[in-house]
């Protein structure tokens, strides 16, 4: 085990641990006994909040983003020796600790290599420029005869040289940011741009690897919140006595908020489920099936015009004007493991290790929870199951917190299945109208959208967590759901545009960021509804986008996409193909585009499905995927979250609903809500395409976008229906299928 | 407390509960600290805890102590390191067969058990064995893949 910055003697003391992760992504550990280990300097116009370089050359790279699973862990060690001209085995990196990494934002929004990235290549090459620098002072030479490569800079006689560790000695490198320093030619790439393999995955592959969940500190106790009948319930009384038959457990309550601590897992299991507690009623909830007409009813904080382009009026009373409806449902993260934490909450000081996505975020948030001071709370990164947002992780976290302070010890809280799926914050439900009119040549020429949203409270600090509330610690009221408004008018050529936005104040259940949030909604929309206008002109759906597209890198995805999937023309009407089309089973392809946020990454999308008419049931047999996010700089990553997005999507749009009565939500198990199994996985077909010489875009969220609309336009293609409701399920199909009688 | 004992990665391992009806996973994990098995549901619906008991892929939150006592189980530890992994485990790495890594220890001990029995699945053989694997963030495509490749490697080996 490597001990990095602290004696060996100081580390057998015991403490809090702090866990980075070597290349081969064993844990390195070493130990600290107080919250703010070292003075680490973290401003963001500082080369030393990102960088460090030891006296042996190699580095250890500080990431305030982390690595959701998502291959950062690679990607961020590939940026930045790039720009200093070593080896990625030479880097450590270290993420998401508050005390020790710089607050970049949260991991969220694909933002990881597009922000996070890009600042650690900058402050890379801000420290090639000053080693060159302080290189050329010590050896005597002028700056253009000296080169740096595999941590040394040498002269180009080879005369004189010297290693990187030593130009920087056992100091801080004291360097501020230059935003204008040199970056390397990616003609001259040599690291970026290649599929190195993820450095964690040896460990996690043989159980090896500390997840959150894996976590544990000497004297720690096991804890489960557990969470009232009904959302909003205030607690009336506890019947502590009713664990007394489990070996050690202890019953923790402030005010509204109750758990159970226990010496093992099981106990606290046991106590958590024979625990006696009589709630009152709930604040009363929508629930699920009454989301549209709680959306359309209000009250509404605002109407916002959010894109007006040319004049939409002609639209009211238009006869040949097309309207439609689409909606998408509540969704949980769904994350595989419950979400984790620890906590070990001191008197005068605490640490909390923890999943989120946002540790620099919940920061203060804990401080003020925890009545510490700031500097004297850290949250530590560690990873868990896959979060695309925020899932239960840090309400977790807050669970643990209270726990540990409360009792004393350090603290673990594991939630259990039916809290993830029940308690994690939800994507919000979106219910948009659409209304367009073509021209006489079958363009659009009027496009108009009205979208029913929850709205996200300007500047929240956090998203409010459970513990706290129920605690009655005041914390920042409001909720956050994303940038839901993006993407709501057709990447296309439409002279006459409108979006209004009817902004709800609550939101059904308490909502938080899903992967492309509301984008992921309104793609589904809009492409959907573009296939509809594609067909009223009798128009192939390719034909009909490419003509009135004009940016070249949409073209080129669409094009590639289209060649991959072997597309072939047809004339935008429905006409039931495949080899029963007659009969019981109908195939059908389709397609959609998105330019991610009008101004990121480019996704072309191609489905081909089949439909079995007398069950409902959509079987999906092959995607393509056409993808350009600019310079990729790991190809192999790019193409796994690729992937990822395109099963994740299809997930959500065939099987995802999160469902609540007027108490609580009601698909807590992985039956009542379902995800896509292995059978159900079709062919996948990606093209990436390359530009070393643009920007890095993220890849984490874009592609889960045009799925859903190219699966719906697939079935229309099948069976001449179209679904305007996710998720698609089979009693919808055979619903839209009566209909058409 | 009740005493139990298994056989645990070739390890005979003795562990003491006050519970008979504890599922095995706790005590793997808590006791014994082998963190390849995870928690996922605690309701056998997502394979992620799954452990080998004499030969088979089983839940192992739907296995109490009293009934994995005297039985000889194996975890994802057991099957090999990242130094010197088992060949599906080498596969699921050559594939970067995973995104967050939660699933992999049920789709890597399911996979072990399936090649046992079928040395050359086809690919339907594959997802129906693994159907009671969930994966939330989509790595289904490359787990096929790396099962593909871990059956091919083993025949070339001998193993299979």
């Amino acid at each position: 085990m490597k001990v990095t910055g602290l004696s060996r003697r100081k580390f057998l003391k015991g403490g809090a641990l702090v866990i980075g992760y070597s290349f081969t992504g064993l844990p390195l550990a070493w130990a600290k006994g107080e919250a703010k280990p070292q003075a680490r300097i973290l401003n963001l116009d500082e080369v030393d909040a990102f960088l460090a370089v030891r006296p042996d050359g190699s580095v250890i790279v500080y990431s305030g983003k982390v690595d959701l699973g998502t291959g950062h862990r690679i990607a961020m060690r590939q940026m930045v020796a790039e720009e200093l001209s070593i080896g990625v085995d030479r880097i450590e990196l270290i993420e998401g600790d508050t005390a020790l990494t710089p607050n970049q934002g949260p991991t969220a929004g694909s933002t990881g290599v597009m922000r996070g990235g890009v600042q650690l290549r900058q402050a890379a090459a801000t420290a090639r420029e000053a080693l060159l620098l302080r290189a050329s002072a010590q050896l005597q030479r002028p700056l253009g005869e000296l080169s740096l490569g595999d941590g040394l800079v040498r002269s180009a006689d080879g005369s004189a040289r010297v290693g990187i560790g030593a130009l920087v000695g056992d100091r801080a490198f004291g360097v501020k940011m230059n935003p204008k320093a040199p970056l390397k030619s990616p003609a001259h790439y040599t690291v970026v741009g290649k599929s190195l393999p993820r450095p964690d995955l040896p460990a996690k592959m043989s159980g090896r690897h500390v997840y959150v969940h894996d976590f544990s500190l000497p004297r720690m106790l096991h804890g489960r919140p557990v969470r009232p009948t009904a959302v909003g319930a205030t607690l009336l009384e506890v019947d502590a006595a009713s664990v007394r038959h489990i070996p050690g457990a202890r019953v923790v309550r402030i005010k509204d908020f109750v758990g159970v601590v226990a010496p093992d897992e099981w106990s606290a299991i046991c106590a958590a489920r024979a625990l006696k507690l009589r709630w009152s009623a709930g604040s009363g909830l929508v629930g699920h099936e009454n989301l549209h007409e709680w959306a359309r009813r209000g009250p509404f904080v605002k109407e916002e015009v959010i894109v007006s382009k040319g004049d939409t009026r002609g639209l009211v009373g238009n006869p040949q004007r097309l309207s439609a409806t689409y909606s998408w449902p509540v969704q949980s993260h769904a994350s595989l493991g419950p979400s984790c934490a620890v906590a070990d909450v001191k008197t005068d000081q605490a640490t909390i290790w923890t999943a989120s996505q946002a540790t620099h975020r919940f920061h203060p948030a804990f401080a003020h929870m925890l009545d510490l001071p700031l500097d004297q709370v850290r949250l530590i990164y560690l990873d868990g199951a896959g979060c695309y947002g925020m899932n239960g992780h840090d309400d977790a976290a807050a669970d643990a917190a209270l726990l540990s302070k409360a009792v004393g010890r350090p603290v673990r809280v594991q939630w259990m299945r039916e809290d993830e799926l029940g308690w994690d914050p939800k994507g919000p439900p979106q219910l948009l109208d659409l209304r367009a009119a073509l021209d006489a040549q079958g363009h659009i020429d009027a496009w108009e959208v009205e979208m029913w949203v929850p709205i996200a409270t300007a500047k929240l600090a956090h998203v409010p967590l459970l513990a706290p509330s129920d605690a009655g610690i005041a914390q920042p009221a409001g909720q956050s759901v994303g940038l839901v408004a993006q993407n709501a008018v057709p990447p296309y050529r439409v002279p006459n545009a409108k979006v209004t936005a009817h902004w709800l104040g609550p939101a059904p259940l308490r909502p938080s960021n899903i992967r492309a949030p509301g984008k992921v909604a309104n793609c589904f929309a809009v492409e959907s509804f573009v296939d509809e206008l594609a067909a009223a002109a009798r128009l192939d759906p390719l034909e009909f986008r490419l003509r009135d597209l004009s940016d070249p890198r949409g073209i080129e995805v669409l094009k590639r996409c289209a060649a991959l999937a072997g597309w072939t023309p047809r004339s935008g009407e429905a006409r039931p193909h495949g080899p029963d089309a007659a009969g019981t089973r109908a195939s059908g392809r389709g397609l959609a585009y998105i330019h991610y946020k009008d101004n990121e990454t480019y996704v072309a999308i191609a489905v081909e499905v089949e439909v079995a008419k007398q069950s409902g049931e959509i079987r999906v047999k092959r995607v393509c995927c056409a993808h350009d996010c600019g310079l990729m700089i790991n190809p192999d990553a790019v193409r796994n979250q690729v992937a990822g997005n395109i099963l994740q999507s299809l997930s959500r749009c065939l099987f995802e609903e999160t469902t609540f009565d007027r108490q609580r939500v009601t698909s807590v198990d992985w039956a009542s809500y379902r995800i896509l199994r292995f059978p159900e996985i079709p062919e996948l077909r990606l093209d990436l395409v390359h530009r070393p010489d643009l920007p890095p875009l993220g890849a984490g969220e874009a592609a889960s976008t045009p799925v859903p609309a190219a699966l719906a336009n697939a079935v229309y293609d099948a069976v001449g229906v179209r679904m305007r409701q996710v998720p698609l399920t089979p009693g919808r199909v055979l619903d839209a299928l009566g209909k058409l009688g | 407390m009740a005493k139990f004992s298994f056989t645990v990665n070739g390890k005979r391992r003795n562990v003491v509960s006050w519970d008979p009806q504890q599922p095995l996973l706790y005590v793997l994990r808590n006791q014994l600290e082998l963190h390849g098995p995870k928690f996922g549901c605690g309701l056998g619906q997502c394979g992620s805890c799954t452990v080998l008991i004499e030969g088979k892929a089983v839940q192992a939150c739907m296995v109490t102590i009293a009934e994995a006592a005297g039985k000889h189980i194996t975890t994802l530890e057991g099957l090999g390191s990242p130094q010197q992994p088992h060949p599906v485990q080498a596969a699921f790495i050559a594939e970067q067969a995973a995104q967050c890594g939660y699933c992999s220890n049920g789709m890597i001990m399911t996979s072990v058990a399936l090649l046992q029995q079928t040395p050359q699945p086809s690919d339907e053989q594959v997802k129906s064995a693994l159907a009671g694997n969930l994966c939330r963030c989509g790595s289904y495509d490359r787990v096929l893949r790396a099962v593909r490749l871990a059956a091919a490697s083993m025949k070339s080996k001998g193993r299979a």
